[in-house]
């Protein structure tokens, strides 16, 4: 195909190398110097000399364990229980501190733990918070994902009828979009706050019956409340790329279907949604990525508080990696979060492959 | 009958259109809420926060917060290093991000497909995996200034600008666009003898105005308003953006009067901006949906 009057390599070479060069210097340099420095013990300022400590980071990270601990006996050989018939545990701490006799558990923590019989099982780990910033961002993804998802697709067929001033709305649902998410979160701390709207709203609707609650300071509460705003803010966004997709099924296929006399749902399920297939694998990888990636709504509403309830992947690499100057130990975590956005994704193509 | 149906339809109409404006106050109300508030003293503005006066400019109603905001924070300085980042870098973006993908959309040379893959490929990588290293990496850089050679980054306008001039996605868009233009305009150039910097420069760009449009506007709101890579990378108030300068209103005693002031002195240009556009923003964002 290649004519003789576009061959050029000096002049392919001149035009594509600035951006090229830029993209390669901060972004793919970058990126596998996260890997590099992952195995090292890299601070952003020391004295002392980088050392390799192979697969350290990870460990110190991901290392986790399940305890059994059998509860107290007493000389009769008899379970120890406290007044209410529950069972008396040793202290996880007699297990990872200083035992000899059980090196594995060394100075792990326990997070959580549940009773099989008489038995505690108790999961212990090297490094809790980074455990529950795992568990959060995933909670947040596979909510966010779905639920943003659908309402944009709902949104954008809304937006999509023939209506006097339609672009009026359209242009209303988008605006939070252009606006900052830290602008965002802020207005929301006050909308979530005891004495804010919310708390009204809801005392209003019930009659009364709802008492007020601090919703970003309940760890039961305050990782929804976040889910519900990031929601608000981007669902616009996903609108937009849904309408895109509606606006190339073409016309004809719902002249035909009207003819055929289909119903509303006959006409989404066999018309409208085949023809969303592709738009729909973007932006649910679209959602995913940017949902992975959640920080700055953390860093401004909550800190990762109450009890780590809001911590998140990103957070905890920014905290280590700037916060404690632990660059090492915020590239393995900046590692660990690509490959779960990878693994994310390529499961995601896979279940929405064309068959 | 047919007064019957058109009432019917009536009415159907007016439930459209209410449940339209029930889910737009939705995505207005916390915006009027910034708005209304900045002008009302802190204690009114706590006590009407749980009632509709949250959004109605009544009670004791000034312009005090901003003059205190201003007092606060040199607010100026904050815009103006905004504007200035933002401006820089959407304009540098265009122009090595269209001649990059002008190389790559009409000109053949070795290497193209390869360093075209390298572009896509680094879609798929968030800016957030790469921010630590990246840190370290631009503390460490040389730069040639007037008072000579230094080394580290930090602190500057050139690393909250260069790092991001080039990216994947700016590429892309300007490939797309690029290869749906007429073949056959370029090589007649060609043949006449025009130079590839007079090709892209008289015939290519003057064609690319929806791209370069799509292109800036998305740009130009990642910019606005980036907040995770200038907290990191500045910590001199002389060089900080508007997002992070909001760390001055939060002491002790929030001023909440003049934490609204201060987000709508930098939201509402941006929204104004918007809906002056809204159509151009919009178009941007689907056009990343069409082609992806």
């Amino acid at each position: 195909m290649a004519s003789k009057l576009t061959t050029s390599n000096r002049a392919g070479w001149a035009f594509a190398l600035p951006g090229f060069g830029l993209l390669a210097m901060f972004i793919v340099v970058p990126f596998f110097f996260a890997f590099f420095l992952s195995l090292t013990n890299q601070r952003l300022i020391s004295p002392n000399p980088t050392e390799f400590v192979g697969l350290d980071n990870y460990r110190n990270l991901l290392g986790i364990r399940v305890l059994s601990i059998e509860p107290e006996v007493n000389a009769a050989g008899e379970i120890v229980r406290d007044e209410t018939g529950a069972p008396e545990y040793p202290r996880v701490r007699t297990f990872t501190r200083n035992n000899p006799d059980y090196p594995q558990y060394a100075g792990m923590r326990e997070w959580f733990r549940w009773h099989s019989g008489d038995t505690a099982k108790v999961v212990v780990a090297r490094d809790v918070v980074f455990w529950k910033s795992l568990r959060n961002t995933l909670m947040f993804v596979l909510v966010v994902a779905p639920v943003q998802g659908a309402l944009a697709l709902g949104l954008a067929l809304l937006i999509n009828q023939r209506l006097r001033a339609i672009n009026i709305y359209r242009a209303i649902y988008f605006m939070p979009v252009v606006v900052s998410i830290v602008v965002v979160s802020l207005l929301w701390r006050f909308l979530y706050a005891e004495e804010g709207l919310l708390n009204s709203i809801l005392h209003g609707l019930s009659f009364g019956m709802f008492e007020g609650r601090d919703w970003l300071g309940d760890p039961d509460t305050a990782l929804g409340a976040i889910k519900a705003m990031s929601i608000w803010q981007a669902v616009g966004f996903h609108m937009v790329i849904w309408l895109s997709g509606l606006q190339t099924i073409s016309p004809t296929l719902y002249e035909a279907s009207a003819i055929e006399g289909a119903s509303k749902w006959q006409t989404f399920r066999y018309v409208t949604w085949p023809g969303l297939r592709n738009t729909a694998v973007l932006v649910l990888i679209v959602i995913t990525m940017q949902a992975f990636a959640l920080f700055a709504q953390i860093d401004v509403m909550t800190n990762g508080g109450p009890l780590d309830s809001t911590t998140t992947v990103v957070f905890q690499a920014v905290e280590r990696g700037y916060g404690k100057q632990d660059i090492s130990g915020g590239a393995a975590i900046s590692v660990i979060l690509f490959l779960l956005v990878l693994t994310i994704s390529l499961i995601q193509r896979y279940l929405t492959r064309e068959k | 009958m047919a007064a019957i149906s058109s009432d019917n339809h009536g009415l159907r109409l007016v439930t459209r259109y209410v449940v339209l404006t029930l889910i737009a106050l939705i995505f207005v109300f916390p915006l009027v809420f910034m708005v209304v508030s900045s002008f009302k003293p802190d204690l009114q503005l706590l006590r009407d926060a749980s009632s509709i006066r949250a959004f109605l400019p009544v009670g004791d109603i000034s312009t005090d917060n901003y003059s205190a905001a201003f007092e606060r924070a040199p607010i100026g300085l904050f815009v103006f290093n905004s504007v200035l980042v933002t401006g820089v870098t959407v304009l540098l973006s265009l122009l090595i991000c269209s001649l990059a993908a002008f190389s790559f959309a009409f000109l053949e040379w070795k290497g193209r497909n390869t360093l075209l893959s390298i572009i896509i490929a680094t879609l798929i990588i968030p800016f957030e995996t790469i921010a630590i290293p990246l840190l370290l990496l631009v503390s460490k850089l040389p730069w040639i200034g007037l008072e000579g050679l230094s080394v580290g980054w930090l602190n500057s306008y050139r690393v909250q600008i260069i790092p991001w001039i080039a990216d994947g996605l700016t590429i892309f868009l300007f490939v797309q666009f690029f290869k749906d233009l007429p073949r056959d305009l370029i090589e007649a150039s060609r043949v006449e003898g025009a130079s590839w910097w007079q090709i892209y420069r008289r015939v290519v760009m003057p064609l690319s105005g929806p791209v370069i449009a799509t292109a800036a506007i998305l740009k130009f709101l990642v910019m606005y308003n980036q907040y995770l890579w200038p907290l990191i990378v500045v910590q001199e108030e002389t060089y900080r953006p508007v997002m992070v300068g909001l760390q001055y209103f939060f002491q002790l005693n929030t001023a909440w009067g003049e934490v609204m002031a201060y987000l709508t002195i930098i939201t509402v240009p941006v929204l104004a901006f918007y809906l002056a556009l809204q159509r151009a923003f919009i178009a941007s964002i689907a056009s990343t949906g069409v082609k992806g």
